[in-house]
C-alpha cells in the first residue's frame, strides 16, 4: 500500500510516493540520497538521525515518513549554502568538536535549532538541549564549548568558557 | 522499514472515531515513540495503524469557564512544557514531561501516548494521578469520563476498548488550585532514561500545617499509584522534619515494587521514601537534604 | 626540540566534510542491485541446532538466498586484529566459523537470509523454525573454571590460557614473611562495550575484474583482507578491502566480525553486493566487549610504606570465542609487574576463560583500564591502612626513569610522571581537600581521589610492529600522503600530515592525505590499535618524508652545483643555508623534475618502519566528587587527566582524545555494565536505553593537561596517547567516593543500586 506526501525538504518542494512503513530517515537517505543523518540505534536512543521538522529536531528513525506531509524538513545538507559553512558548523570545526563524525550531523541540527530560537542560553540549557544525542568520541566537552561559541556569535549565550 | 501493512491518517476527530469503529483491528499511533518501538521489536507485525497527529482538536490546551484544564492528548511534551496555561496552573506537569527522554523525543512524543501505553514508568502519569486527572474516552457513538486511577488495569494494560480513543485529559480547578507540586524522577542517567522511581507530590500548606497532600508514584507498583496511607498521615500534619520523615516512611504500605535486574525492591522502596521526603521538604521550604 | 607544524592545533582535515554530512560512511554508499542480509541468531546460550525448517521462509517473496552452516565452505578463522605470527604456537586461535552448528552464546550466528530489502530478510529470518538441543551454560569465568562446568570448546577445559609469572629476589612466601602489613582484596570489573555510534557494517561484491571487494567499517583493513583471503581460500590480490569514513571503533572494529559473512554471502549470490548492517542489539551481544576481569591481590609492605611483595590473580571472562585470546589479560599482567615494582617478590597468575557470554576482545586500553582500576584502588587502600597519604605512597613505590621492565626488557627513557603528579595535586588542592573532607555528615559528601598509570606504546616486543607510508610529490610541490594506518576519528590523518609537513618544510595545507584505507592503494599497516599510530606509523611517515625531502635537496644541489648539506626547504622554498639565499620555490623545482626533457623523474617515496622499541606513556587523574549517600548518586564536580605522552603533535586533537577517553572511563566507573539473564543467558542490556552510556547531562567538564618530556624512541619525541586517557579516571572516582564516605567499593559500575547497597551495609542510609 503506497501513499503520496508533499513536503519541503531543504527549501525544495517535493511530492513523493512512500510506503507506510517507511521512516523519515529512510525516506531522506534511501529515496532522496541525503545521507548526512545517520542511524545509530533505530529507536530514538542516540540522536544520530536528528533532522528538523517544522524547525524542531526529531529523531527521524522513529518518525514516520507519512508525518512529513505538509511539513518543512531540513537536513544537515540543507544548512550550508554554496559550500559555505554555517556559524554553528564553523564553531564545531574550529572548536575540535568533531571526531569520528557519526553523531555530528544530528548534533549540528539540534544546535542549529537552538541558534534559531529567540532566547538566551545558559550552560545548563545547552547541556539539556543536547541531551538527546549520544557521542562516544568526545566526552561532550568540546561539543558543549562549540555550541556555546556558536550561540555566543549570534548573541544568544552569555556563559563562561571553561 | 517498519512492518506496517496499512496506515490511515485521520483528518478530524469524527473521521478517527468512525475509522476506529469500522476497523476493529486498527491500532492508534500517536507520537510513535512506543508503538514504533514495539513494531521494530517484532511484537506487532503487519501493523494496521491509524495516525491522529494531524487532528488539530487533539492538540490544544485550554482553560474553561470553570477554570478546569483540558489537555489535548496529542500535545507533545515540548508543547506542554512550554505552554503558558500549564506553567501557570500545573507546573508540576511541565516538570514531569520535561524529564522524559531527550528533546527530540519530547518534540514528538505525546501525553496521550504516554498514558495510553500503560507503562508504570510513564513520567506524566504520577503527576496526573496527583492531579486527579480524568480522561474523556470517546467512540463514534458514545463518550465517558474515567478517573486516571481507574484507567490503568495492569502492567501495560489500560481500559481502552476497541473503537475507543482518549480525546481529552481534564484537570478540575479544585484539584490544582492552591496546590504546589514537584516531580522527582530518579533514573541512572539525567536524560534519555526510564525512571527507577518517579515521585510526584502536590500539597497545600500555610507554613505550619499541610492541609492537603497527594503523592503519585511511578514504577512503585505494576501501574502508577497514589500513596493514600501516607497522604492520610500528611493531611493536617504539622510541618517538621520528623513528621515529614514519618509520613514518607508510610509510602511503603501502598507500594508493590518488585525486584528486577533494573533495580531491587529494597532500593525502589528506599528511593520512594527518600524522594517523597525531599519533595515535601522542597515544597514547604525546608532544606531537601540532611 | 622546536617544530613548525608539529605542536600546532591545526584543524582536522575531515571536519568540514563531517559537519556538512558529506563524509560518506559505509551505509551511505549504495550500489545498484544491492541485496540485504539478516543473520539468524541462536535463542539458546549453549547447545546445538537439531534441525532447521526453512520452508515458510523460502516462500516469502523477495528472499534471494537462505544460507545454513552446511552450505558454507570456508576455513575456520581467527578474528583478532593482530599481525599474523609466523610461529604457529603464537598464532591467534582460528575458532570462528561464518555460521555455527554448535552454539556458544545467545545470539550466535546459525544462519543467514539474503533478500531484496531488509524488512523481507528480517521477516524471513523469523519464519525459519529452529529446533535446538540445549546444553547447560555458564556465564561467570570463575564458575567456568570449576570441575564439571559446561565446556564450550573441545571437552577438557574452558581455560583458554594460563600464565604464571614470577620475578624478584626472593620466594613470595619468604617475602611476605618480611612484611609489616599485608592486605588481601578482590575486585571485579564488569564487562562494558565500546558503543561506537556506527554499528558494525560491511558490504561485499565481486568487481568487474573478479575481485572480491569488501567495504567495511573497520580499523584493520589489511588484516581483514588476510583473514578473508585465508578463510575463503582466495589469493590476497583477489581480495580488496575498503574502509571509508568510520563512525568509531575503540577496538571493537579491531576484530574481523562480519566481513567473512558479507563476503561469503556475496559469493553465494553470484557476486552481487550484499549488505550486512548489524542492529544496535546485535552489536551489543554479537560483536565484542571489554573483558570482565576479577582480580585477587595479596600485597605486603614495610612500616615505612615500601612495597615488598605482591601477588595478583586475574581471571578474565573471554566470552564465547577466542578473539584476542589471552593477550588482554596478559597485557594487564605485565602492567601489574611493572608499574609498582616490589622490592622482594612479584607473582602473577592470569587466566583467560571461555563462558557463554558475548565475546570479549580489544577495547581502548586493552586490559589496562581493568587492571589499573583494581591496582589503583588496592594501593589506595593499602596507603590508608598504613596511615600514609595515597599519593605519597604511590609516588614512593612507582617505577622511575631508567627502570627496566622485568618482563619486556624495555628501559624507561622518558618519564614525566612526577610532574603530572604535582600538577594533579595543585589542580585539585589535594592537601587541603584531604583534610577538609574528613568526618562529613549529611546526605551529600565530598571527596577527592587520585590514580596514576603507565601505558606501553604499540605492541613490541610481544608482537611485531610494521607500518607503511607513501609520500608523492605533485607537479606544484604539494604532496599526497598515503598511510596504511587507519583514521577512525582519532585524527591520525591530520597528525600524519603535520609530520610530513614538518619534515618537508612545507605548510600543513600542502599535504593532502589520501583518506580511508584501501588495500589496493594504501601501503600495508595492520591498523588502528595499541596507540601505535603516531609512534609506529609516524616513523614510516617521517622516513618517507625524509626521503622525498632528500630527493628534492639532491636535485637542487645538482642544479645549483652546491653541496646537498647546504640545501634546506623552508615554507616550501629552497634555500642555500650558508649564503642565506633563496634558490627557488619548491614548485619550480617540482615542475622541472616532472617536465625537464632530459632529466625528469617523479619524486616519491614509500617506506616501511619495522619499529623495535617501546615507550611508556604516563599520567594521572584527579577528581572531586559529591556522593549522595541516600540515593547512591555520584556527581563528578571536577576531574582532570594530566598526561605524559611525550611530544604532543596536535594539542586540540590530543585534548579531544583525552576528553573522550575520560568519558569512557567515567562510564565504566559509574554507569556502564553488561548484564545477562541468569535463566537464559540472554544479554539484558543490549540497547542504548538499558546500557547506560553517559549523556551530556551525566558528564562533567573534562580538564586536560600535558607534560611533554621528549622520548628519544618516538619519531618526534611522542608516545602513546589514544588509549591512556581511558585508564585512570575510574579508580580516581572510586577513591574519591571512598574519601567522601569511608566506604570501599570493589566492583564496577558504581551505580546508584550498587552504591546504595554498599552504603546500606556501612549504615549510611
Amino acid at each position: 500500500m503506497e501513499q503520496t506526501i508533499s513536503f519541503t525538504i531543504n527549501d525544495e518542494q517535493r511530492t513523493m510516493v512512500i510506503h507506510p512503513g517507511q521512516s523519515l530517515l529512510e525516506l531522506i537517505r534511501e529515496d532522496l540520497g541525503l545521507t548526512g543523518a545517520k542511524q545509530g540505534c533505530g529507536v530514538g536512543e542516540c540522536g544520530a538521525c536528528a533532522v528538523l521538522v517544522n524547525g524542531q529536531a526529531v529523531d527521524s528513525c522513529l518518525y514516520l515518513a507519512a508525518w512529513a506531509d505538509g511539513k518543512t524538513v531540513v537536513t544537515v545538507e540543507g544548512l550550508s549554502q554554496y559550500g559555505e559553512l554555517t556559524n554553528m558548523q564553523k564553531a564545531f570545526v574550529e572548536g575540535g568538536a568533531v571526531q569520528c563524525g557519526f553523531c555530528t550531523p544530528g548534533i549540528i541540527m539540534t544546535a542549529t535549532e537552538m541558534e534559531a530560537r529567540d532566547r538566551n542560553y545558559t550552560e545548563a540549557d545547552i547541556k539539556r538541549a543536547l541531551s538527546g544525542h549520544l557521542c562516544r568520541c568526545t566526552g561532550y566537552t568540546k561539543i558543549v564549548e562549540a555550541t556555546k561559541k556558536g550561540l555566543e556569535n549570534v548573541g544568544k549565550c552569555s556563559c563562561d568558557h571553561e | 522499514m517498519f512492518d506496517i501493512a496499512k496506515y490511515y491518517e485521520a483528518k478530524t476527530l469524527e473521521d478517527a472515531l468512525s475509522y476506529l469503529k469500522a476497523n476493529p483491528d486498527v491500532r492508534v499511533i500517536a507520537g510513535g515513540t512506543d508503538v514504533l518501538l514495539r513494531i521494530r521489536e517484532g511484537k506487532i507485525s503487519n501493523a494496521h495503524l491509524m495516525g491522529i497527529s494531524f487532528i488539530f482538536a487533539l492538540k490544544t490546551i485550554t482553560e474553561d469557564e470553570q477554570g478546569n484544564l483540558h489537555i489535548g492528548p496529542m500535545m507533545t511534551f515540548t508543547a506542554i512544557e512550554e505552554n503558558e496555561i500549564i506553567l501557570k496552573h500545573i507546573p508540576i506537569l511541565a516538570e514531569a514531561v520535561g524529564a522524559i527522554g531527550g528533546p527530540q523525543i519530547r518534540n514528538v512524543a505525546t501525553i496521550g501516548g504516554n498514558v495510553c501505553n500503560g507503562a508504570t514508568s510513564a513520567d506524566s502519569a504520577s503527576s496526573l494521578f496527583c492531579l486527579n486527572a480524568r480522561l474523556k474516552i470517546q467512540t463514534a457513538d458514545s463518550s465517558r469520563l474515567v478517573p486516571i486511577s481507574e484507567f490503568y488495569v495492569g502492567p501495560g494494560k489500560v481500559i481502552l476498548q476497541p473503537g475507543e480513543l482518549v480525546t481529552d485529559i481534564i484537570i478540575e480547578k479544585k484539584d490544582y488550585d492552591g496546590y504546589t507540586g514537584t516531580y522527582k524522577k530518579f533514573a541512572q542517567r539525567s536524560a534519555m532514561d526510564i525512571a527507577t522511581i518517579g515521585c510526584a507530590v502536590i500539597l497545600k500548606h500555610d507554613g505550619k500545617t499541610i492541609s492537603d497532600i497527594r503523592i503519585g508514584l511511578g514504577v512503585a507498583a505494576p501501574t502508577p499509584i497514589r500513596c493514600t496511607d501516607a497522604e492520610n498521615i500528611g493531611r493536617g500534619m504539622t510541618i517538621s522534619p520528623e513528621n515529614i520523615d514519618a509520613m514518607a516512611k508510610a509510602t511503603i504500605t501502598n507500594m508493590r515494587a518488585r525486584d528486577s535486574w533494573r533495580g531491587s525492591k529494597t532500593f525502589r522502596e528506599h528511593l520512594v521514601y527518600e524522594l517523597t521526603k525531599r519533595a515535601v521538604k522542597k515544597l514547604v521550604g525546608l532544606p531537601e537534604e540532611e | 626540540m622546536s617544530f613548525n607544524v608539529i605542536g600546532k592545533p591545526v584543524q582536522r582535515g575531515d571536519a568540514a566534510a563531517k559537519v556538512t554530512g558529506r563524509a560518506l560512511y559505509t551505509r551511505d554508499m549504495k550500489m545498484p542491485g544491492m541485496l540485504y542480509a539478516k543473520i539468524l541468531r541462536a535463542e539458546i546460550a549453549h547447545g546445538y541446532v537439531k534441525s532447521y525448517d526453512i520452508s515458510e521462509a523460502e516462500k516469502l517473496p523477495g528472499v534471494v538466498k537462505i544460507v545454513l552452516p552446511k552450505d558454507v565452505k570456508a576455513n575456520p578463522w581467527p578474528s583478532a586484529g593482530h599481525p599474523y605470527s609466523l610461529n604457529p604456537a603464537h598464532q591467534d586461535i582460528a575458532d570462528r566459523q561464518i555460521l555455527n552448528e554448535k552454539i556458544r552464546l545467545f545470539g550466535d550466528e546459525i544462519g543467514a537470509v539474503v533478500a531484496k530489502d531488509e524488512l523481507t530478510a528480517e521477516k524471513a529470518v523469523k519464519l525459519i523454525k529452529v529446533a535446538y538441543e540445549a546444553l547447560p551454560f555458564v556465564l561467570d569465568a570463575e564458575e567456568a573454571m570449576k570441575e564439571g562446568a559446561p565446556i564450550l570448546h573441545g571437552d577438557e577445559t574452558n581455560i583458554l590460557r594460563h600464565t604464571d609469572i614470577k620475578h624478584g629476589k626472593e620466594e613470595l612466601s619468604t617475602a611476605f614473611s618480611k612484611c609489616d602489613y599485608i592486605l588481601e582484596q578482590e575486585f571485579d570489573v564488569t564487562p562494558v562495550q565500546h558503543a561506537h555510534l556506527e554499528n558494525h557494517i560491511a558490504y561485499a561484491y565481486v568487481d568487474p575484474e573478479d575481485r572480491l571487494t569488501i567495504v567495511t567499517s573497520t580499523q584493520i583493513a589489511h588484516i581483514v583482507r588476510r583473514v578473508v583471503a585465508h578463510a575463503l581460500n582466495l589469493p590476497f590480490g583477489k581480495v580488496r578491502v575498503i574502509q571509508p569514513y568510520i563512525g568509531g571503533g575503540f577496538g571493537n572494529k579491531q576484530d574481523v566480525v562480519i566481513e567473512p559473512m558479507a563476503a561469503m554471502l556475496s559469493l553465494a549470490c553470484n557476486g552481487r553486493p550484499v549488505m550486512v548492517d548489524l542492529t544496535r542489539e546485535e552489536v551489543f551481544y554479537g560483536s565484542r566487549t571489554r573483558h570482565g576481569i576479577r582480580f585477587k591481590f595479596k600485597t605486603g609492605v614495610s612500616k615505612d610504606g615500601r612495597l615488598l611483595a605482591k601477588s595478583m590473580v586475574s581471571i578474565g571472562n573471554n566470552g564465547a570465542y577466542a578473539s584476542h585470546g589471552h593477550s588482554i589479560v596478559a597485557k594487564g599482567g605485565t602492567n601489574f609487574s611493572r608499574t609498582y615494582p616490589a622490592e622482594l617478590a612479584t607473582e602473577w597468575n592470569g587466566y583467560t576463560v571461555y563462558t557463554n557470554t558475548a565475546t570479549a576482545g580489544a577495547m581502548r586500553g586493552y586490559g589496562i583500564p581493568q587492571v589499573n582500576f583494581a591496582v589503583e584502588c588496592h594501593m589506595d587502600d593499602l596507603a590508608d591502612d598504613i596511615g600514609m597519604d595515597p599519593i605519597e605512597f604511590k609516588q614512593k613505590n612507582v617505577m622511575k626513569l631508567g627502570f627496566v621492565d622485568p618482563v619486556s626488557g624495555i628501559e624507561i627513557k622518558s618519564c614525566g610522571l612526577p610532574e603530572c603528579i604535582e600538577k594533579g595535586k595543585a589542580y585539585i588542592d589535594w592537601d587541603n581537600k584531604r583534610k577538609e573532607y574528613l568526618n562529613q555528615k549529611g546526605d551529600k559528601r565530598k571527596g577527592v581521589g587520585f590514580a596514576l598509570f603507565s601505558y606501553a606504546t604499540a605492541v613490541w616486543p610481544f608482537s611485531m610492529e610494521l607500518a607503511g607510508a607513501r609520500l608523492t610529490m605533485n607537479q606544484d610541490g604539494s604532496l599526497q600522503l598515503t598511510v596504511g594506518a587507519a583514521e577512525i576519528g582519532q585524527g591520525s590523518d591530520t597528525v600524519f600530515a603535520q609530520m610530513a609537513a614538518e619534515v618537508m618544510g612545507v605548510p600543513f595545507s600542502m599535504v593532502n592525505v589520501v583518506r580511508g584505507t584501501d588495500t589496493d592503494i594504501h601501503p600495508y599497516d595492520p591498523g588502528a590499535y595499541a596507540s601505535r599510530q603516531t609512534y609506529v606509523a609516524g616513523q614510516a611517515v617521517r622516513q618517507a618524508a625524509e626521503s622525498v625531502r632528500d630527493q628534492v635537496c639532491a636535485r637542487a644541489a645538482k642544479k645549483y652545483d652546491i653541496d646537498v648539506k647546504d640545501v634546506e626547504i623552508r615554507d616550501a622554498k629552497i634555500y642555500r643555508v650558508s649564503a642565506g639565499r633563496l634558490l627557488c620555490t619548491l614548485e619550480q623545482l617540482a615542475m622541472e623534475s616532472f617536465y625537464e626533457k632530459d632529466e625528469s623523474s617523479t619524486i616519491a617515496s614509500e617506506k616501511s618502519a619495522n619499529v623495535k622499541s617501546n615507550a611508556l606513556a604516563f599520567g594521572v587523574c584527579v577528581t572531586e566528587v559529591e556522593v549522595d549517600v541516600k540515593t547512591g548518586k555520584v556527581n563528578i564536580l571536577k576531574i582532570c587527566n594530566i598526561h605524559d605522552s611525550g611530544t604532543i603533535i596536535n594539542p586540540i586533537l590530543a585534548s579531544g582524545q583525552v576528553e573522550g577517553g575520560m568519558s569512557m572511563s567515567c562510564g565504566l566507573a559509574l554507569s556502564e555494565g553488561l548484564k545477562y539473564d541468569p535463566k537464559t543467558g540472554q544479554m539484558l542490556t543490549d540497547n542504548l536505553l538499558d546500557y547506560k552510556l553517559p549523556t551530556v547531562l551525566d558528564t562533567p567538564h573534562f580538564d586536560v593537561d600535558f607534560v611533554e618530556p621528549y622520548d628519544v624512541t618516538g619519531p618526534f619525541g611522542n608516545k602513546a596517547l589514544g588509549e591512556p586517557p581511558a585508564v585512570p579516571p575510574a579508580a580516581a572516582i572510586r577513591n574519591a567516593i571512598k574519601h567522601a564516605t569511608g566506604v570501599r567499593v570493589f566492583a564496577t559500575p558504581m551505580n546508584p543500586q550498587s552504591l546504595f547497597e554498599a552504603f546500606r551495609e556501612a549504615g549510611l542510609n
